[in-house]
């Protein structure tokens, strides 16, 4: 186990550029998150790492040594394919024991080795079947056994959970963090699901286009994000473009006056957005000195068990979405047409 | 499933059309397998001329053959072809099958029929064309090649080759390239990989192609006519040479142990893997 460095990671496909210097330092024993829209990069990225596709520029450590330009079969990552990847004509104790034959360990300590691991999956019972006669989540956690029976320096999981249907996704990654952080393995998991990344990782590196747009925990990601892509793609967002209409006062393209108290607003944001949750409705008047507030009309109440989503529309036009909790009280005597006060803390809106 | 009927023709899984389906699988055997069954069948004849019914039954037409050098010449002439064109064909067929198999690349397309070619040919046309070849050759060199065994040997490769090359690639269809990453990522050289992993699962395709690539040289006809000289003879040239001047059960005991040896091969080969998948 060692800690990762990447530096200015560059693909290239002729002229298309598919991973734009990427740089990243990983710690031992963390848990990142590569998260990103399709054909963003993340995957490439991935391989670059396993050494499963050459990196066109940059460079990467595992530790003090550099693999950029080492084959796969001498950087000793432990990787888990979307598909698993299992050998079909091997029973599942061979294919964990793979990685285990390549290193020359000997055959006791092997199959000691195997048996552990197999039990920390919860598979050690089926050791013997092969992988056409296990179930989809038994195929992924034979996958991680695999990619984890040698210690690998660093365990890279390509959309792992994809492949697995919703009730399952979610015990699936509860049991990935807690052997995850059992066992100390640093860790790059490759993820188009926001929630999936959130929940499991320590940070979250969120790409677009090749490009990193942010790394952080997963509390800053969505609480400060640092773009307007990275506020769009992490949780619903109300996004008004627009432009600064002095200190503390924005101006949307369709006439919203906002009031903010963030101080550190950029002094050329072009878009300013609220997270639904931040917005409160009332009927009636705004609250008397309430510089944060729009009026507004209901246009759409839709009930999602936890909470409720109100849709309000401006005079302008501007549509905004209100996400009220069902515990705090009963929003349900919100109609459509009714006139509301929509308002948000002054620390609410984040400005880009 | 009452009331989910569909309103549309009715489907030739339908019982009502069954009647046809077995009649007409009943129709195509027997008129695939009748002179078969009647080669082996007189090839026990005791009467030299043939007719029917036999007065008796007897082993003597085998004894004869194999009496016969020209038959017997024959026979281990083509065994030796069918098995040197079979490791020429795994030789050339197995990495190109492989490359092919791996994905695009400027003149994938063109490599593949070029492989494929043979079996398109007309086989007396590509013998002709072959024949014409190897003389040149000899002009050349002062090498005799044409009506000898390397000169058959080479016909009979091109015979083998695009079987090697369609069955391989069959296997090599539902392969998931990402066996090799995994390998890879785990420690493999490229090399172990490829023993480990590749091999054991395209080996039933490698299997599969060899026994047919033997089959389809050990009955060919057409690219030999040209291409065969003294004491150089396939068997099925011989078979043909002699039914020119007699007929008597000798040819359907040689003909029987030919189809012996092709039905040990098919039965063999669709033990190692189904061969209506590389079609």
């Amino acid at each position: 186990m060692s800690n990762i460095l990447i530096r200015d990671l560059i693909k290239r496909h002729g002229a298309l550029v598919t991973v734009d210097r990427v740089s990243l330092e990983i710690g031992q024993g963390e848990f990142i998150a590569f998260l990103g829209p399709s054909g963003c990069g993340k995957t490439t990225t991935l391989r670059m790492i396993a050494g499963l596709t050459p990196a066109s520029a940059g460079s990467i450590h595992f530790g003090t040594r550099e693999v950029t330009h080492l084959p796969p079969y001498l950087r000793d990552a432990g990787l888990v394919f979307q598909g698993y990847a299992l050998f079909p004509h091997m029973s599942v104790a061979e294919n964990v024991a793979f990685g285990l034959q390549m290193r020359k360990v000997d055959r006791e300590e092997a199959r000691r080795r195997v048996d552990e691991v197999l039990s920390l999956v919860k598979l050690a019972h089926l050791a013997g079947r092969l992988p056409k006669e296990l179930s989809g989540g038994q195929q992924q956690r034979v996958a991680l056994a695999r990619a984890i029976v040698y210690k690998p320096e660093v365990l890279l999981l390509d959309e792992p959970l994809s492949a697995l249907d919703a009730q399952l996704r979610t015990e699936v990654r509860t049991e990935l963090k807690r052997l995850q952080s059992a066992l100390g393995l640093t860790t790059i998991f490759v993820t188009h699901d926001q929630d999936e990344a959130l929940s499991v990782a320590d940070r979250i590196v969120v790409m677009s286009a090749g490009r990193v747009e942010q790394v952080g925990t997963p509390r800053e990601i969505y609480q400060r994000p640092a773009t307007r892509f990275v506020a769009e793609f992490i949780g619903r967002t109300n996004l008004f473009p627009g432009g600064l209409d002095g200190p503390g006062r924005f101006r949307s393209e369709s006439g919203e006056r906002f009031a903010f108290g963030n101080a550190d607003a950029p002094s050329n944001a072009s878009a300013l957005a609220i997270r639904p949750e931040h917005v409160s409705l009332q009927r009636g008047a705004p609250a008397p000195g309430g510089a944060c507030t729009l009026e507004a009309t209901v246009e759409d109440v839709i009930y999602r068990g936890a909470l409720t989503e109100v849709v309000v529309r401006t005079a302008s036009g501007a549509r905004l979405a209100a996400h009220l909790h069902n515990a705090d009280s009963g929003r349900d005597d919100l109609r459509p047409g009714d006139p509301v006060v929509a308002s948000w803390p002054a620390d609410a809106p984040m400005l880009f | 499933m009452a009331g989910t009927r569909s309103p549309s023709p009715r489907s030739l899984s339908d019982g009502s059309f069954r009647p046809v389906m077995v009649g007409g699988c009943v129709a195509a055997f027997v008129m695939v397998l009748s002179p078969l069954v009647a080669i082996v069948w007189i090839s026990f004849f005791e009467n030299k001329i043939i007719s029917f019914p036999p007065t008796g039954y007897t082993l003597d037409w085998y004894r004869a053959a194999a009496a016969m050098p020209q038959f017997r010449d024959g026979f281990v002439t083509s065994l030796k072809l069918g098995v040197v064109a079979t490791l020429v064909s795994l030789i050339a067929g197995v990495p190109a099958a492989l490359v092919l198999a791996r994905g695009r690349f400027p003149g994938r397309e063109a490599i593949q029929s070029l492989l494929l070619a043979p079996l398109i040919v007309p086989g007396i046309v590509a013998g002709a064309a072959l024949y014409m070849f190897l003389i040149e050759v000899e002009l050349a060199s002062g090498v005799q090649v044409a009506m000898t065994f390397w000169g058959l040997a080479l016909a009979h490769s091109l015979i083998a080759l695009p079987w090697t090359v369609r069955l391989v690639t069959a296997s090599l269809v539902g392969l998931d390239p990402q066996l090799k990453e995994a390998a890879l990522t785990m420690g493999a050289r490229p090399l172990t990989a490829f023993r480990l992993v590749t091999w054991p699962l395209i080996r039933p395709g490698v299997v599969a192609g060899a026994l047919f690539a033997f089959i389809a040289s050990f009955v060919d006809l057409e690219k030999s006519l040209f291409l065969v000289g003294p004491g150089v003879t396939t068997l099925p040239i011989v078979i043909v040479n002699y039914l020119e001047w007699s007929i008597d059960p000798t040819i359907a005991a040689v003909a029987t142990v030919q189809i012996a040896v092709i039905s040990a091969g098919l039965v063999l080969t669709d033990r190692y893997f189904k061969l209506a998948r590389a079609f």
